[in-house]
């Protein structure tokens, strides 16, 4: 119990601290923070139960007033503004991404946490995300989708990170990668 | 950790924070429900003066915190004027101003243990259906101590890879960074156990 305690409280720290890494500029020089790397993370490492978990207490933590979303924004604001759906949506992304891990165990541990993160991180993550922006903005579902679109390179990079970390994880720590325990 | 609530002490600092989010949510329902744009403009207005009244100091910071929407407000503009629908683009923006500033104030004027109260008092009625509310506690408390040690941890990363390498510390850094990060798990998990456990 404490260490599901602890590991928990440490993933929901590291959607935290990856926020804070400076961003990266993709070519098209649309910026990208590792933030929902964390979120990916939390899936294939935790699993779908203690990953979810590990998003909620983030999210709750930034409702709370703590400035730990990507540039140090948090507070009950971030829950008004346009990208509402993307931070509502994190502990659901990390659910699903960890049940996918979960249930395939067979496959080798990259090509699941790969595939675990882009059905979890990127498609389950933008139908709440493209909601929360149509729903701010009023914007029709294909406008959000050509606005929001510019991201989806920086997150399939995310997906292939995920993959090779929790793949180098299990190599360094095969104990605490939850999701591939018995 | 550094909260997000003012240091600039206002007479909202001392309300109850319960009473502060219930009007938010007020507030918030009726920024929706309104569709004119001399309304949206006035009750911008206000939220300007609220944020004027503690002072240069305060309304800085809040305006500070707004920074971030520039990008929507620009896209929306545009988008509106080349379909021609300036009105309602100003309205939209107007709301969302609001509505991001407002939350911004309640925050700004709420400390975290008060925050922290509210949420107890949420979970209370789930505490009886059997939710663990002090391991909750206890993950956020853990949680919010973790936060700085691991950004900590990841510059000393960084700074390594500097001391090795002329190129841009990458991708790599990350493995040896969640490594970091799932040892101190299992330390603290191990220090729990060793003071008695949960």
């Amino acid at each position: 119990m404490e260490r599901q305690i602890a590991l928990i409280a440490v993933f929901a720290a590291l959607i935290a601290a990856l926020g804070l890494m400076p961003t990266l500029m993709l070519a098209s020089g649309v910026p990208i923070s590792a933030q929902s790397l964390g979120v990916m993370l939390c899936g294939t490492v935790l699993g779908a139960t203690r990953g979810g978990l590990a998003a909620l207490l983030f999210v709750v933590l930034v409702a709370l007033g703590l400035p730990l979303l990507a540039g140090g924004r948090g507070g009950l604001g971030a829950f008004a503004s346009p990208t509402v759906g993307f931070i509502v949506g994190f502990p659901i992304a990390a659910f699903t991404t960890g049940y996918i891990m979960e249930q395939t165990r067979r496959l080798p541990v990259g090509v699941a946490a790969a595939v675990a993160a882009a059905v979890g991180g990127i498609i389950v993550l933008y139908i709440f995300g493209i909601a929360g922006f149509m729903l701010v903005l009023q914007r029709g579902l294909l406008e959000t989708i050509g606005i929001l679109g510019v991201y989806i390179p920086g997150d399939l990079i995310k997906v292939v990170l995920t993959a090779l970390i929790t793949a180098g994880l299990l190599r360094a720590r095969p104990g605490s990668v939850l999701s591939r325990q018995s | 950790m550094i909260s997000l609530t003012s240091p600039v002490e206002t007479a909202a600092h001392h309300w109850p924070a319960g009473r502060k989010l219930a009007l938010l949510c007020g507030a918030t329902l009726v920024l929706f429900a309104v569709q004119s744009l001399g309304l949206q403009a006035l009750i911008l207005c206000g939220v300007v003066v609220l944020y004027a009244l503690p002072g240069v100091q305060f309304a800085k910071a809040g305006a500070a915190r707004l920074r971030v929407l520039w990008p929507f407000v620009l896209l929306i503009i545009v988008w509106h004027a080349v379909i021609g629908d300036l009105a309602g683009g100003l309205a939209l923006v107007l709301r969302m101003l609001s509505a991001v500033a407002l939350a911004n104030l309640v925050t700004m004027t709420t400390r975290l243990s008060d925050m922290m109260g509210v949420m107890r008092w949420m979970l209370a009625p789930l505490a009886r259906l059997g939710f663990p509310v002090r391991r909750a506690e206890l993950a956020a408390a853990l949680m919010i101590r973790f936060a700085p040690v691991l950004a900590e941890k990841g510059r000393l990363l960084t700074l390594a890879w500097h001391a090795r390498s002329a190129r841009r510390p990458g991708w790599r850094v990350l493995i040896p960074f969640a490594v970091v990060a799932i040892d101190d798990a299992e330390h603290v998990a191990e220090a729990l156990r060793a003071r008695g456990g949960i």
